[in-house]
């Protein structure tokens, strides 16, 4: 026995609120922040991620404010993404209760800021989280590149060698999304999810195109993951978080169960 | 009324330690500060960290709570080391390429390694040590009370510590090897993971904090 796999269920939040649909049975505020974060703690999550999408920063003391809250009743681990573009960003989200920040764009814009991050505030919380898609054809040879805004432009940064970089650069773990799969419901880029597993020395969480229970099971064993993250498969109360635990530990796996 | 004071040295998320101490403490006064005064005058102290050792410590002999907490010590009121707080607790911590500690617990902190293997399987592990692992209790202590064996606490670490006196060894989690996760000495007790990101078990532990006379 030893360290367990986790599941991360992921909240989309927009100026405070939980969007996207949030349905449980029997909850009064399906936008609470705080209520559906207890539900997942009650439901087993090993920790929380929050995806700021707020597109205006006059919204920011409303994501630290919501963190907060939170993090006064909610006591496992919690990580905020979205937004995340100075030194100072990265204090108050982890003063209000955040365990780890996730870098996204503005890791490509100035990776100097990963390096920056990590040495004020350890490896431990900074969380670099990488969007790539598949660029190479049918018959060649696997190469994946990393894209910003939500897919839509691309890089042309190799996704491996990005991965490396940021590690060098003081990234304690890889948020790793395939585009191609993200809202798919067909499993997570099995192969992408490896590669990028096997090339780095930190823990990587898989997402991107959770469908089914049996997807997690595949993400650690066959991606090699070392966490999984999920939003719509848990929001919609298709699966709850115990399931998906108990489906994995049946499959070998670890699990805090 | 009972008070605990958090040492705020500038270093990582004193909000989540507090806010656990508020959850499981009603009527408790938590003072978070780096006040001399406050901190002994306290009946428990928890001395919390987070990032590099060369950083934690510089600030905490900067602030001059290496007396402090020195002096906190020999009053025999319970102090509660929690991650790299557990750590500064040491003589020396291989992080920095070498950094001196406080020197409460004989031992050195030392580096997982670039190639650690699952004992059993061979596969390589990841550093930082990041996620729910089992505490193996080692030893009957207050501090374990209604902690079941082997539960499962939060770790995010890349260096652990490795007392030079096995009697202070309070708990033991396996990561490539089995490695201290928890030391106790007379009023000193102090962990590696993460209580206040550990759920049930971790407020517990927090709860038995607070119950803890400092006499093992």
């Amino acid at each position: 026995m030893g360290l367990a796999k986790r599941i991360i269920p992921c909240l989309d939040v927009d100026n405070g609120r939980v969007v996207k649909g949030v349905q449980f049975v029997d909850i009064r505020d399906a936008g609470d922040p705080v209520e559906v974060a207890r539900r997942y703690d009650e439901q087993g999550a090993d920790e929380i991620t929050f995806l700021d999408i707020t597109a205006s920063s006059d919204n920011r003391e409303t994501m630290i404010h919501m963190v907060e809250e939170v993090a006064g009743q909610v006591f496992i681990p919690l990580t905020v993404g979205g937004g995340i573009r100075t030194v100072e960003d990265i204090r108050r989200m982890l003063n209000a209760g955040a365990d780890k920040v996730g870098i996204n764009t503005a890791a490509v814009f100035n990776p100097e800021f990963v390096k920056e991050a990590a040495e004020k505030f350890g490896s431990q919380c900074i969380v670099v989280a990488i969007d790539a898609k598949k660029v190479s054809g049918e018959g060649e040879e696997n190469r994946w590149e990393i894209f910003t805004h939500g897919g839509r432009k691309e890089t042309g940064i190799d996704a491996i060698e990005w991965a490396i970089k940021m590690v060098d650069y003081g990234a304690g773990e890889i948020l790793l999304t395939s585009m191609d799969r993200d809202g798919t419901k067909i499993g997570f880029d099995l192969e992408l999810t490896r590669a990028i597993s096997e090339a780095v020395n930190v823990p990587v969480i898989a997402s991107g195109g959770v469908g089914e229970l049996q997807h997690l099971v595949d993400g650690v064993k066959e991606g090699k993951a070392d966490a999984v993250l999920a939003a719509s498969i848990f929001h919609f109360a298709e699966f709850t978080i115990e399931e998906a635990k108990r489906k994995m530990a049946a499959a070998g796996i670890e699990m805090r169960l | 009324m009972s008070s605990v004071a958090v040492i705020d040295y500038g270093m990582g998320n004193l909000h989540s330690v507090a806010k656990a101490l508020e959850k499981v403490g009603e009527g408790v006064t938590i003072h978070v500060t780096s006040d001399a005064q406050t901190i002994l005058s306290a009946d428990r102290v928890v001395l919390p960290g987070v990032g590099a050792m060369r950083d934690c410590m510089g600030e905490i002999i900067r602030l001059g709570l290496d007396k402090t907490i020195h002096e906190f010590v020999e009053s025999n009121k319970p102090l509660f080391g929690v991650c790299v707080g557990m750590q500064a607790l040491l003589e020396s911590s291989a992080e920095n390429d070498g950094v001196t500690c406080l020197g409460i617990l004989p031992g050195q902190v030392e580096y997982f390694g670039d190639d650690l293997r699952d004992m059993k399987t061979g596969d390589k592990l990841k550093i930082p040590h990041m996620g729910w692992n089992q505490v193996h209790q080692e030893t009957q202590h207050p501090m374990w009370e209604g902690i079941s064996q082997d539960a499962r606490f939060y770790f995010v670490h890349s260096y652990y510590a490795q007392p030079g006196n096995p009697d202070y060894i309070a708990a033991s989690t396996n990561y490539g090897f089995p490695f201290t996760s928890a030391v106790s000495k007379a009023n000193v007790f102090a962990v590696q993971f993460h209580p206040e990101k550990s759920q049930h078990s971790g407020l517990a532990l927090y709860a038995n904090f607070l119950k803890w006379d400092g006499k093992s």
